[in-house]
C-alpha cells in the first residue's frame, strides 16, 4: 500500500523535537556546573550525575544515547578530581545495565526504583574505588567512597521528583497533536 | 544524513557502548600517563566556567546569606532570653544601689558628715614618655602656667597612673606608677588592709609591707589610701595579681604604655614629695 508522503515536518516542530531530546542532556550539564562551583560540596558533582543519567536510561533511553554518557562522565570527571575515566566507566556500565533492565525497572514504584538505585550507586562507588585504587597503586582511605555512595543515593529522591515532572511534561508536549 | 540499513544501524547501536567502554579504559589510561593532559582539560574545563560560576554566585551567596539569617533569627531567641534574665538580674541590683544610695544619703545627715569638695583638675597631653632621671617617667605639654604642681594626682580614664615630679614653665614630668622610684600607699579594697605599692620599671608594680595575717586575693582590687597625705583615699589602682614566683603584683587599670592625655587633680596635698620639694616648700596660694 502506498500512501502519501507524510508532511515534512515544519522548522518550528523540528526545532521543538530538537530541543526535547537535548533537554536531558543540557538539564544534566547544567546540574554538573551547579554541583561544581568552587565553594560547594566537593563530592556533589558525581552524586549529580549518576542520578540523573540513571533516570534518563530508565525512563527515556533514547534522550541518553551512550555518548552523550561518555561525554558526561567526561565532564563529571574534569570537574570532580576523580582520576580521569573512572567516572566515564562507571558512568557507561550503569548506563548499560539499566537500558538492559529498563522494561522490568520503569514498571516498579517510586521506593522500588529507588531502592534499585541504590544497589546501582553502591556498585558504582565500588566500581570507583577500585579503579581508583588500582590506578594510584596504593591502598586509598574507604570513607569518601561511603560517602559518596550516601550523597549519591540521597540525592536520588529529590532529583528524581524534578525529572519526573520534566519527563511528565516532555510527554504531554508529545502526546499533543 | 547517511541512510543505513536497518540491521547495521542496530549493529551499531548495539557496539557503540562496549566501544565506548574501551574508550572509557583508554581514558583511563591516557589520564594515568599523563597526567599534565589532564591538568590543562581541568584548567581549561574551569577557564570555560568561571564566567557562569560568578554569575551564579550572587543568588547563591544571598541564598546563603538568607539561610544564614534565618540561623541568626533563631539564635536571637535564645539571646533574648538571656537578655531579660540579665536584665532582671541587673534591675534588681539597680534597687539594691538605690537603696543603699538612700540609705547613704541618710546616715551622712544623721552623721553631719562633711562631703569633700569635687577636685579641680587640667587635662594634659602627654608628649613624650621616658626622659629624664626615671625610667617610666611621661612629659606633659603643660606646667606651672596651666595650674600644674608638684605632688599632683595624674589618671587616666581608668585609674591612677603616678604623681607629678617636676614642674617647669609649659612642661611637666610625671612619675608613673611603674617607675623603681615610685611608693604609692594603697588599700586592698576588700579586706581594708594597708600596704605599699612598689614600682619595678616592669609592667606590674609590687605589693609590699601588706599585713602578715591577710593575704592579698587574686583579682581584688586596689585603691589608693589617703595615709602619708599624698593621695586622697579611694582612687581606682587595679587589681591584685598574683605573679608565677609567688609574689603579689597589681594590674594597673590604668594603660601606662598608651598613654595620650592625663587628668592632673589638685587635691590639696602636700605629703610626701621629692626633696627638693622639701628644700623648698611651695606656697599653696600659687596655683
Amino acid at each position: 500500500m502506498k500512501g502519501r508522503p507524510a508532511p515534512n515536518p515544519s522548522l518550528l516542530r523540528r526545532v521543538d523535537a530538537l530541543a526535547r531530546a537535548a533537554t536531558p542532556m543540557a538539564l544534566t550539564v547544567a546540574l554538573l556546573v551547579l554541583a561544581a562551583m568552587p565553594d560547594g560540596l566537593p563530592g556533589c558533582v558525581a552524586a549529580v550525575a549518576l542520578p540523573c543519567v540513571f533516570f534518563w536510561s530508565v525512563f527515556r533511553p533514547a534522550a541518553m544515547p551512550p555518548p552523550v554518557v561518555f561525554g558526561l562522565g567526561l565532564l563529571q570527571d574534569l570537574l570532580s578530581a576523580a582520576p580521569i575515566g573512572t567516572g566515564v566507566l562507571a558512568l557507561l556500565v550503569v548506563h548499560g545495565l539499566a537500558m538492559r533492565w529498563r522494561r522490568f525497572l520503569a514498571r516498579q514504584s517510586f521506593l522500588a526504583v529507588w531502592m534499585a538505585f541504590c544497589g546501582f550507586a553502591a556498585g558504582a562507588a565500588a566500581l570507583v574505588f577500585v579503579l581508583s585504587v588500582l590506578l594510584a597503586w596504593r591502598e586509598l582511605p574507604l570513607v569518601p567512597g561511603l560517602v559518596q555512595f550516601g550523597l549519591t543515593a540521597g540525592l536520588y529522591p529529590p532529583l528524581a521528583h524534578v525529572l519526573i515532572r520534566v519527563h511528565e511534561a516532555m510527554r504531554r508536549a508529545e502526546s499533543a497533536p | 544524513m547517511i541512510r543505513l540499513s536497518i540491521p547495521l544501524r542496530q549493529a551499531l547501536a548495539r557496539l557503540t557502548l562496549p566501544v565506548l567502554i574501551a574508550a572509557a579504559f583508554g581514558t583511563m589510561l591516557l589520564g594515568k600517563m599523563d597526567t599534565l593532559l589532564a591538568e590543562r582539560a581541568r584548567m581549561a574545563l574551569a577557564d570555560l566556567l568561571t564566567p557562569i560560576w560568578a554569575a551564579l554566585r550572587e543568588p547563591v551567596g544571598a541564598a546563603r546569606d538568607a539561610a544564614e539569617e534565618l540561623g541568626h533569627l533563631y539564635a536571637l531567641r535564645s539571646e533574648n532570653a538571656r537578655l531579660r534574665e540579665e536584665n532582671a538580674r541587673l534591675r534588681r541590683w539597680y534597687a539594691a544601689a538605690l537603696a543603699l544610695q538612700a540609705e547613704n544619703a541618710m546616715l551622712r545627715r544623721h552623721l553631719a558628715f562633711l562631703p569633700e569638695a569635687a577636685p579641680a583638675f587640667v587635662t594634659a597631653r602627654v608628649v613624650a614618655d621616658g626622659g629624664g632621671t626615671y625610667a617610666r617617667a611621661v612629659l606633659l605639654a603643660a606646667g606651672s602656667n596651666h595650674g600644674l604642681r608638684k605632688g599632683q594626682v595624674a589618671l587616666d580614664d581608668r585609674g591612677l597612673v603616678g604623681r607629678v615630679t617636676e614642674v617647669g614653665a609649659r612642661s611637666a614630668r610625671v612619675l608613673l606608677a611603674t617607675d623603681m622610684n615610685s611608693r604609692i600607699p594603697v588599700i586592698l579594697e576588700g579586706s581594708r588592709a594597708r600596704a605599699i605599692l612598689a614600682g619595678t620599671n616592669g609592667a606590674r608594680p609590687r605589693l609590699q609591707h601588706w599585713p602578715a595575717d591577710l593575704r592579698p586575693e587574686e583579682g581584688e582590687r586596689v585603691v589608693t589610701s589617703a595615709e602619708a597625705d599624698a593621695f586622697p583615699a579611694g582612687l581606682p589602682v587595679g587589681a591584685v595579681r598574683w605573679s608565677e614566683a609567688g609574689a603579689p603584683e597589681v594590674e594597673l587599670f590604668a594603660r601606662l604604655d598608651r598613654l595620650d592625655v592625663v587628668r592632673l587633680f589638685d587635691y590639696g596635698l602636700n605629703g610626701i614629695l621629692p626633696p627638693d620639694a622639701v628644700a623648698r616648700p611651695e606656697s599653696r596660694g600659687r596655683r
